[in-house]
């Protein structure tokens, strides 16, 4: 059974290259069965696969294709290895990849381009597979940029509008940044290690560094700078909510199954070498503690709903890189499968509801949907109560309550961590709340013009149940220490040790339960019951001014665009006819006008050459007498 | 006696072209596509042949040569020989040959005898210059492919053609005159010293030279190959003699007169002076670092497609001299990888350029856009190559790059991270071709034609090509591998001055 893996990524190959081929063929009927039955088919496979994981702990499933390059000392070959961490991305990516696909079969329906869009959706849950089964560094930087080509496509799936063109080429172009950091880290590592395979460098990368530790520290530095591009995490965050351009399940999949917890998956996976770079490891959890507040403030202020989501998905990456930062590395794990399900499902619901209210997207413009969608109310309320973390009864609390328990608790917590998670989930409740009291309570503002059927309402349904019970996997240990997830992953990822005491483990619950009902009653008082009071806020210059700044992302885009974009467009647009063709053609210009100046003398006057040779006489007679 | 049928089948495949235009105008084509595939053929039957030979990988690399005397009393022979290296860039030939033949099928109408000789002339002279182990032979290649593709761009290009060509010329035997130059100064000190006056390759290679004297001669060597390649500040002719030549000339420029700059640096300029190379190797890193950069610039800013196509691959062939002046073998593999790829992935992006023009009469990126709505099949096509273009892997160019990058990285890193910021700046150029071209609305334009047969076979062989080479490239590596072997012991035998990193455990 081992050797069977590759039919895992290879059904949704399969899927994409018979779309790509007969795709103008095909009947729509037809093209959902390729487009959605590949990856259905992959998840089943990958959940037999994982749960062989589950129940023989010491199982490793590893195949080899082939060689793929072989080059003295450098042998990288196709070759796919599953272990426990990547199981668990395998089952996240394959099962809500299956019901993005679902849930787009009626989405799509009426889009001239059915094929195309499937083909590049399979692409994408391909590639993605490629990236965590991969057991070397060159296979993964492989998925790694076909990832990032799945998310060009997709986010500029609609290309007659130019601006959908241009967030897709800010999407690849920013990660390609990180892209390029992390080729250079596998240069780093290649030459150190002599190996690019991830278990041969992960075992004798201890033993190697000990020497040199800022060997290790610049492949961290490196290696976090592919991360932060493609988890889009400060300071390359800004292409995430660009990327909205595309269509709803393609902003589901990147946000939730794909691309974004790829950096999540890199750190994981290369945890060895953060444990070896403590310095790295630290800017890791400071990164991730800034972004989630800088990218939770601009959640706080978006109007279209979708915006909204594309914040607070960079600011739940930035609670699980806090997570890796400290050393809690099951618990950013545990966080990101919680997030997929809950983000997914905020994604397609959000999608759903903008189908439902022709295309508004602006949250300010909908209003008192609660009685007219109640599967969609019912379920986006499951999926938001899940990002605010309400208590006990959502798998968002599980997992942020970890992760706030471990910025304080963890070795290399710290209490300034902490206190800016708390701060981050006291601004996710509230702005989650903001978002379901505008769209969903209040006066009916766009008349809702069709409603979900099946295929769309199944997927949303599914996700979550989901949300609510897959928190049930990992509990806190002073609730009875029932945590099969976190010793399902010590078989790849280390023990998160502590430094605090764990029987204080319960204030820090008690805490975080009150950054929530905080959160949640701020929101519910703004913008339920004072209407006006909000109203006389954002009367204040300050707040207006703070709104504006957040609303903008913090004006990053501004930025680069003032230092980055315009200088390059500048000296691209001066060079464009080649300075240095300038050179050689000034060279030909010289040539050809002393040509004509030479020519002028050769008059075919007879005086003019004697006067020219007498000249030339006296000069010579008068050098030589001079001399 | 293979090797003598690689050349003269193309050469007789020239005069009977020229002979069957007095039956029709549309003879000689067909003349044309036969002399190709016969030497795709020959070319491919004697890798299969040898490939058995070559796995083993024989201390000795060369696997074939074939030698008569020509002019004795000069020390002058018709000298081939033919290695892994030059076998692989062989192939190259042919096959770019049956595209450019498939690329004039229909554009050229006039004096096609004329044509198609120059065409196959051209490919003589190339398939003759990665044979040539005689150097005065080699100089005679080397100028029989430069006048017939002179002509092909003065007679079948477009407005500017006329500039463009002499431009071509005069870059080109400028540099010419200088590599002569050396190989007289070779011949004669080489005589000399030994009282053997030969142009023989083999009787060269272990020459003494004074090593002031040697510099310079070197010089003329890597000159000539520079220009040819090019190599930043000569690459100006490049983009006028692109923008202007027909369809199968840019082809023929892109796909293979660049690739004889690179293998004269391999064939002749490392293995002739591998001090005096590795004294040069530092400016010359630096230089190719300058071109990624430089074109990939110049790239972004162009409006004219085939210019802009251009300038890439002066960005390109920049990793191509970073590679090989490194010296190691992971960069010189992927050195040739990257001349293979570079021949596919470029060749289509100038195909399609072609066929662009031939549809909408201009080659204006300004005036295009949403094309793709009207011509889909030449859309994923386009997005193919410009993502094999921007090094996208799974395509044969992230191999080759990959490998030249991290071959580079151990000689010199921050040469390395420099040249890797070109990573970035070709997904800019190569996305705005696909923006400009194929995205975005579309109103200019009513029904376009997709593909037609011929067109989408062309294609289809381009595409499998670069794919393959991304997802198997192994037969490549192990067909340059000997030849490449003895390049990298020669350069180790060599006391070392150029690195300055080196670390590891």
């Amino acid at each position: 059974m081992q050797t069977m893996l590759w039919i895992i990524p290879a059904l949704p190959l399969l899927g994409f290259l018979l779309l790509i081929s007969y795709g103008s063929r095909l009947s729509r009927r037809q093209t959902a069965a390729i487009g959605v039955g590949s990856v259905l088919l992959s998840a089943c496979a990958g959940l037999y696969a994982g749960g062989q994981l589950l129940l023989h702990p010491s199982l490793v499933y590893e195949v080899t294709l082939w060689t793929w390059i072989d080059i003295g000392d450098f042998h990288p070959a196709i070759a796919l290895r599953m272990d426990a961490l990547a199981a668990v991305f395998v089952f996240v990516i394959t099962l809500i990849g299956a019901l993005i696909h679902l849930y787009s079969a009626e989405f799509m329906e009426k889009d001239p381009d059915y094929s195309r869009f499937f083909a590049c959706m399979n692409l994408f849950v391909f590639a993605m597979l490629v990236l965590v089964l991969a057991d070397n560094l060159l296979l993964l930087y492989l998925g790694w940029e076909g990832v990032g080509l799945c998310s060009y496509l997709l986010i500029g799936f609609w290309y007659e509008n130019p601006a959908n063109g241009h967030a897709a080429r800010k999407a690849f172009t920013m990660t390609r940044i990180g892209d390029t950091a992390l080729a250079i880290g596998l240069f780093c590592i290649y030459y150190a290690c002599k190996s690019l395979n991830i278990v041969d460098i992960s075992t004798a990368a201890p033993l190697i560094f000990q020497q040199n530790p800022q060997e290790a520290t610049l492949i961290a530095f490196l290696l976090l700078g592919g991360a932060l591009g493609k988890s889009a995490q400060l300071p390359l965050q800004t292409w995430l909510p660009d990327a909205m351009a595309g269509p709803s399940p393609v902003s589901a999949l990147i946000h939730a199954a794909t691309m974004v917890t790829a950096g999540v998956y890199l750190i994981a996976r290369m945890y060895v070498f953060f444990e070896l770079a403590p310095a790295v490891q630290g800017l890791i959890a400071v990164i991730g503690a800034i972004t989630l507040l800088v990218a939770g403030l601009s959640a706080l202020t978006q109007y279209d709903i979708k915006r909204v989501l594309a914040y607070s998905t960079i600011s739940q990456i930035g609670y699980m890189f806090l997570a890796l930062g400290v050393g809690a590395w099951t618990a950013a794990i545990f966080h990101f499968m919680v997030h997929a399900f809950f983000k997914a499902l905020l994604f397609l619901g959000a999608g759903a509801i903008i189908e439902s209210v022709n295309h508004e997207h602006s949250m300010f413009r909908m209003g008192g949907l609660r009685k007219k969608l109640p599967i969609i109310f019912w379920t986006f309320m499951v999926g938001t109560a899940s990002l605010a973390a309400i208590p006990l009864v959502t798998a968002g609390f599980y997992s942020k309550d970890q992760i706030l328990w471990y910025a304080w608790g963890a070795r290399h917590g710290q209490a300034w961590l902490w206190s800016m998670a708390w701060v981050g989930a006291f601004i996710t409740a509230a702005y989650s709340a903001r978002m379901v009291l505008l769209v969903f309570w209040g006066p009916l503002k766009t008349e809702v013009t069709s409603r979900p059927r099946w295929s769309i309402t199944f997927p949303l349904i599914a996700l979550a149940v989901c949300s609510t019970w897959i928190g049930f996997v990992d509990l806190p240990h002073n609730f009875g220490h029932f945590t099969p997830f976190s010793d399902f992953l010590h078989h790849t990822l280390p023990l998160t040790e502590l430094r605090a005491d764990p029987t204080t483990e319960w204030m820090f619950q008690i805490l975080a339960t009150v950054a929530t009902v905080g959160g949640l009653l701020l929101a519910y008082s703004y913008y339920y019951i004072h209407n006006k009071r909000l109203r006389h806020l954002a009367n204040q210059p300050l707040f207006r001014r703070l709104h504006r700044l957040w609303l903008a992302g913090w004006g990053f885009d501004k930025l680069y665009q003032t230092f980055i974009s315009r200088p390059f467009l500048w000296v691209t647009k001066a060079n464009k006819a080649d300075g240095v063709d300038q050179l050689y053609s000034a060279m030909a210009n010289i040539t050809t006008s002393l040509n004509q100046r030479m020519a002028a003398l050769q008059s075919g006057s007879l005086r003019w050459y004697i006067m020219g040779m007498v000249l030339g006489a006296i000069i010579l007679f008068g050098l030589q007498l001079l001399l | 006696m293979t090797l003598i049928y690689l050349i003269v089948i193309l050469l007789a495949g020239g005069l009977l072209s020229l002979l069957a235009e007095r039956r029709s105008p549309h003879a000689p084509r067909w003349v044309a596509l036969i002399t190709t595939c016969a030497s795709l053929v020959v070319g491919l039957l004697f890798w299969i042949q040898h490939y058995p030979q070559i796995i083993q990988s024989p201390a000795d690399h060369w696997l074939e040569r074939f030698q008569v005397s020509w002019i004795p009393s000069f020390g002058i022979s018709f000298h081939l020989a033919i290695d892994g290296l030059s076998l692989i860039l062989l192939t190259l030939t042919s096959f770019m040959g049956i595209l450019a033949v498939g690329c004039s099928w229909n554009e050229i109408q006039e004096k096609t005898g004329f044509y198609y000789f120059n065409l196959l002339w051209v490919l003589a002279g190339v398939a003759g210059v990665f044979m040539a182990m005689d150097l005065f032979m080699f100089y005679f290649f080397w100028e029989v492919m430069l006048i017939p593709m002179y002509f092909l761009i003065s007679l079948w290009g477009s407005e500017k053609r006329e500039y463009a060509a002499i431009k071509f010329f005069i870059f080109t035997q400028a540099s010419g005159l200088l590599m002569f130059l050396a190989i007289l100064g070779l011949y004669y000190i080489h005589g000399q010293n030994t009282g053997v006056y030969s142009f023989d390759y083999f009787d060269l290679l272990g020459s003494t030279l004074p090593p002031s004297l040697a510099f310079w001669l070197m010089l003329g060597f890597a000159i000539a190959f520079s220009v040819k390649l090019p190599l930043f500040p000569f690459h100006s002719w490049l983009p006028d003699a692109h923008g202007e030549a027909p369809t199968a000339g840019s082809l023929l420029l892109a796909g293979l007169l660049l690739k004889t700059g690179a293998y004269g640096l391999l064939r002749f300029v490392i293995p002739l002076f591998p001090d005096q190379a590795q004294a040069m190797a530092e400016p010359a890193m630096v230089l190719g670092v300058i071109g990624i950069l430089y074109g990939a610039f110049l790239a972004f800013a162009q409006t004219d497609l085939k210019r802009l196509v251009a300038y890439t691959s002066v960005s390109h062939m920049g990793f191509v001299v970073l590679g090989i002046f490194a010296f190691n073998e992971l960069a010189l593999q992927g050195v040739v990888m990257q001349l293979v790829t570079h021949a596919i992935s470029t060749g289509a992006l100038f195909i399609l350029a072609g066929m662009l023009k031939e549809r909408l009469h201009t080659r204006n990126i300004d005036q295009m856009g949403g094309l793709w709505s009207r011509m889909p099949q030449l859309g994923t096509l386009g997005l193919v190559f410009a993502l094999a273009s921007l090094g996208l892997p799974g395509f044969g160019n992230f191999i080759a790059e990959f490998l030249i990058l991290m071959g580079a990285f151990e000689e010199s890193r921050w040469l390395t991270v420099v040249a890797a910021l070109g990573l970035i700046f070709s997904a800019l150029y190569s996305l705005r071709i696909v923006q400009k071209i194929f995205l975005g609305p579309q109103e200019r334009y009513g029904e376009l034609p997709d593909f037609t047969v011929r067109e989408r076979w062309m294609m289809a062989a381009l595409a499998l090509s670069i794919l393959w080479l991304g997802i198997y490239p192994q037969p490549i590596i192990n067909t340059a591998k000997p030849a490449i072997v003895q390049l990298v012991k020669l350069m180790d035998i060599k006391p070392d001055t150029t690195s300055q990193h080196h670390y590891g455990p």
